[in-house]
């Protein structure tokens, strides 16, 4: 195990810089108001930079930069657009461990997780739009002999983006590769929890991209989100978070007459059919990992798999070996290679899991493992740190209803197929599933029946480039991760062209 | 009209901390409105909304009017009705840590974040 210096620090592969403006029109713009906020790492709770506090203002001038660029960058040809892409990921592989260590500094999460996985999938993710931008083509549809309706896909123009911060840089890149492919330019609000690396990512890149394609301007919800979602100069809005913040935003963009996109999360069934422990082999060392994945950021993930539900006739043994698999996870300094569970994001974050431990206590859940915060020491001594914990009760639980967001598991028992499903469709999210099992049919009928975007089957936590990603029920309105999502940064435009030179004969 | 949970139970509450931000934000915002979030990322917390910024309808519960001192109208607390569901059994009360964002609620830029403390509602 080695770990790497903190930004910043001597030996270290990148720094922060003390502040970060706003980044509008190619480069750093002090905010109106002139006001900023600390931003503090979760690894040791520390500010580390300062940002600026975004409001109206701020926000309307980065639209007009971006109105500036979109035209000219909407007309470039797109294998120009797709060079730009490969360019950034390319730059980013150059620099993809400083990148991993900014983000594991910035977010808490393990630089073992940013090394593979966050930073990685964002390269590639560039790397697919750049293709799929390419191979895009329109359509046209002969009418009769003489009438042809063509179908363009033209961009929407300016965009805006309000990105979470489990994910800081990956789901801007999420928001940001498609948008960019389908020619939009882009205003995007980082999460004022985690709003340094995406700049630190723009330092890197900023030569690459024609100033005012891509704008970023900080701040906090109601001060510069609400104006950003709210504008009628923006003419789509991207979000993931929550759902009351999901509403309103699709309230604001129900004034204009806008469309939206939302990702708004989930309460992931994790399903264990009792044939995976028919062998003590490879499948089920694998899917006791599948099980262990709740704890994968921390839990902060839309998809979690917070609720592990295990058939009645191996349930003991199989959750006596995920306790075992979850009680060997090293948590510890995020930037250690070796650590697999880091720091929560924020202490809000933190606070709102123990009051979740709390409730569950009180509702009859026994904790089987963890339950309480990780109190590390040392440096980490200030940071968010939560020991992952198996909680075991019922599906009306509230520990089985609610995100939690943290590396909590609710495990229950079921007696059958219909039993599983039951269960796992009686939530009110409907992203990320799971299903273990040696049997495929039983497999293709479980992922047919739950109700949810994404039915990771023997598999969990894999978010490649070219599987749509996105929600059914309260989980949101979109699907990310595929080349279907140009299509929500795009119009289509009709050319209904008739080649007759004969009159209809009405007039 | 939204409907509102039968009963004289009380549902929600705020602690004095929490009732001490809400009387600072409504000095600076007007008055307030509660609406709880699910979901991702900063779901499962109440936000807080100047009055009628958020839309209610109904597909929401209105959970209870939180009486603050110093505040001239009681502050509504509203839920989703399929939230509610899932929700019915517990109190919910409305506490303030320290904390950094979280959706458009208003506490955000002040450095703290209202969370909610639940217990079992006694029959």
């Amino acid at each position: 195990m080695s770990r790497y210096a903190a930004p910043g620090t001597e030996g270290a592969l990148m720094a922060y810089q003390t502040r970060y403006d706003h980044w509008i029109g190619g480069s750093y713009v002090a905010p109106k108001q002139g006001g900023y906020f600390e931003n503090p790492t979760p690894v040791t709770g520390q500010p580390f930079t300062e940002i600026a506090r975004g409001t109206a203002d701020d926000v309307e001038r980065a639209i007009d930069a971006a109105h500036d660029a979109a035209p000219g960058w909407g007309r470039t040809p797109p294998a120009e657009r797709a060079q730009v892409l490969n360019a950034v990921a390319q730059r980013m592989e150059e620099h993809l461990e400083a990148l991993a260590v900014a983000e594991s500094w910035e977010n808490g999460k393990p630089v073992r997780e940013t090394l593979a996985a966050d930073i990685p999938l964002a390269i590639d993710h560039f790397r697919y739009f750049a293709g799929v931008i390419r191979a895009q083509e329109g359509s046209l549809s002969q009418l009769d002999e003489d009438t042809v309706a063509y179908h363009f896909h033209e961009p929407l123009g300016v965009v805006g983006q309000i990105i979470p911060w489990n994910f800081p840089i990956l789901m801007a890149v999420w928001k940001l590769a498609p948008a960019l492919a389908a020619g939009n330019a882009v205003v995007l609000k980082p999460a004022e929890q985690t709003p340094a690396s995406v700049h630190y990512w723009m330092s890197l890149i900023a030569d690459l991209l024609p100033p005012g394609v891509v704008n970023i301007v900080n701040g906090f919800g109601a001060e510069a989100g609400k104006p950003l979602a709210s504008n009628p100069r923006v003419a789509k809005v991207a979000f993931t978070g929550e759902t009351t913040t999901g509403r309103l935003i699709m309230q604001y963009a129900s004034e204009n007459l806008k469309p939206v996109t939302l990702e708004l999360g989930g309460k992931s069934p994790n399903i264990f059919f009792e044939d995976v422990s028919d062998d003590g082999d490879d499948f089920y060392d694998k899917a006791l990992e599948g099980f262990t994945m709740f704890a994968l950021n921390q839990g902060e993930v839309c998809t979690c798999p917070s609720r592990a539900l295990i058939q009645r006739t191996h349930y003991r043994s199989f959750l006596d070996a995920g306790i075992a698999r979850t009680e060997a996870i090293v948590q510890g300094h995020p930037l250690d290679t070796g650590t697999m569970v880091g720091a929560q994001a924020s202490n809000d974050q933190l606070e709102k899991i123990l009051s979740y431990l709390d409730i569950g206590r009180q509702e009859g859940a026994r904790v089987l493992t963890g339950g309480a915060r990780a109190e590390l020491g040392g440096e980490l001594e200030g940071g968010y740190y939560v020991r992952p914990t198996i909680l075991e009760g019922g599906n009306q639980m509230r520990v089985f209803q609610e995100e939690i967001f943290g590396p909590v598991v609710s495990v229950t028992g079921f007696t059958d197929f219909d039993d599983a499903m039951t269960i796992a469709n009686d939530t009110l999210y409907g992203l990320g599933a799971g299903v273990w099992t040696r049997n495929g049919t039983l497999a293709y009928r479980a992922g047919r029946a739950i109700q949810a975007g994404r039915v990771w089957t023997n598999c969990f936590h894999a978010y490649p480039a070219h599987a749509a990603f996105g929600g059914y029920k309260q989980s949101g309105i979109g699907r990310e991760t595929h080349k279907m999502m140009l299509e929500h940064y795009q119009q289509t435009k009709n050319l209904l062209v008739s080649y007759s030179p004969k009159k209809l004969g009405l007039f | 009209m939204a409907s509102r949970p039968a009963g004289p139970v009380e549902r929600v509450a705020l602690t004095p901390e929490a009732a001490e931000l809400v009387r600072a934000l409504t000095v600076k915002h007007g008055p307030l409105m509660f609406h709880q979030s699910g979901g991702c990322c900063d779901g499962s917390s109440p936000m807080c909304y100047g009055r009628g910024e958020f839309r209610t309808g109904d597909a929401d519960v209105l959970l209870g009017e939180l009486a603050v001192d110093g505040v001239a109208e009681p502050v509504p607390f509203w839920m989703s009705a399929s939230q509610f569901a899932y929700w019915s059994h517990t109190h919910l009360t409305v506490d303030v840590v320290e904390g950094r964002g979280g959706g458009f609620s208003l506490e955000a830029p002040e450095g703290v974040r209202f969370l909610i403390r639940s217990r079992l509602l006694e029959e």
